[in-house]
């Protein structure tokens, strides 16, 4: 139930990916948007807060993800399904982890260039880590925006994917993200 | 008799360089940015609450001057403006992009003076054509004299201080700090070694 098998996802996992999958939307959309909001725009402060918190957030769940994907068992790939798309979603799911990371480390680099750490939604500080490297928020900032749209580029392949297995290959690539067996 | 002749034309020769030198072109003099005793500082309200203050830390220039003719004298400075301090990494981030000092686009900004209106009473008015942001316009800076001399390491040192204001809109910065903040208001600080 909580635990996966070779051939279903258990709960855990199932938890880890749709919270996730809401978080990356969310923050692309919210950091998308509040970017270009002026200065008088109530949400000019609050929206940064909020990006940079849950960004943080969800730097913790990942770490968690990864240590769980490690430790626990998952599931193997559809037989019905083809090597090449073996080897693909799983070359699509390592890049996915590897720009998620990066980019909400090039995210705590942007805001704690000059040595001050992140409040996440007045809970506690994340640390900062200082200036590493000259013109760290310009590239840092650069880097977070570029990956930010390769990731949005990879999710949009990797739903269309889940879509595509769903109604045109009518197999349970989706369900057995969506619905436990007991 | 004879002694006090003596003792006026001796007086008189000992003198006359001190009257050449009063009199000769003005001098040239480096900004001294190296030691860091120059300072561009800006100023701009925050909500009309507070201000914010910042500084360019890289910037370089010189000048000439003499006391006596305050209205030849010229200063020339160059800034770059990704330099932009204001001791807050994600604010000076915004402040180099395209929203502000677009430093990418423009990393000079500059002042060449065009006159000098000398005011007495150690103050006087630097006219001149500041670029920044892309655009050239006159600028006005009120200038004090604060002194000159001999430093303890066998240099020579001048100083000044100015002060100026513009508006944002004018050099064609895009974003809108509201009305209670249109305005930058820049104090400099300027010492020069004699070259």
């Amino acid at each position: 139930m909580l635990n996966n098998s070779s051939t279903e996802y258990g709960l855990i996992t199932i938890f880890i990916h749709w919270i996730s999958a809401l978080a990356v939307l969310s923050l692309f959309a919210l950091g998308f948007w509040m970017v270009d909001l002026t200065y008088y725009s109530s949400w000019y402060k609050t929206a940064p807060d909020i990006h940079k918190s849950v960004g943080i957030l969800l730097l913790f769940l990942t770490t968690i993800r990864l240590l769980w994907r490690f430790w626990a068992t998952m599931p193997a790939p559809m037989p019905t399904h083809q090597q090449w798309e073996h080897q693909s979603a799983r070359w699509a799911h390592r890049i996915i982890y590897v720009l998620m990371l990066a980019i909400m480390v090039s995210g705590i680099l942007i805001s704690t260039a000059d040595g001050r750490g992140i409040w996440v939604f007045d809970w506690f500080q994340f640390p900062a880590v200082g200036e590493l490297f000259d013109d760290q928020a310009d590239i840092a900032g650069a880097f977070h925006q570029y990956a930010a749209y390769s990731l949005i580029g990879l999710v949009f392949i990797h739903a269309a994917g889940a879509l595509k297995h769903h109604f045109i290959d009518k197999d349970s690539t989706l369900t057995r993200m969506l619905r436990v067996k007991r | 008799m004879k002694k006090h002749l003596i003792a006026a034309v001796m007086s008189s020769a000992m003198l006359a360089p001190m009257f050449v030198a009063n009199t000769a072109s003005a001098a040239d003099y480096v900004i001294d940015t190296q030691g860091a005793h120059a300072f561009i500082q800006f100023k701009v309200s925050h909500l009309g609450y507070s201000f914010v203050m910042g500084r360019f830390n890289d910037f370089s220039g010189d000048f000439s001057f003499d006391a006596s003719k305050m209205d030849q004298a010229s200063i020339n400075v160059d800034i770059n403006t990704d330099s932009v301090d204001s001791n807050h990494a994600e604010r000076d981030k915004h402040l180099r992009s395209p929203d502000f000092l677009n430093t990418a686009k423009f990393p000079k900004a500059s002042f060449k003076s065009t006159s000098v209106e000398d005011k007495g009473d150690g103050k006087f008015v630097v006219n001149g054509d500041f670029t920044f942001n892309g655009v050239t316009k006159p600028l006005a800076i009120d200038a004090v004299m604060i002194g000159e001399g001999d430093d303890p390491w066998g240099g020579y040192r001048a100083g000044f201080t100015g002060t100026t204001h513009f508006a944002m809109k004018d050099y064609g910065i895009k974003m809108d700090l509201g009305p209670a903040s249109a305005n930058v208001e820049l104090e400099l600080v300027v010492e020069g070694i004699k070259k």
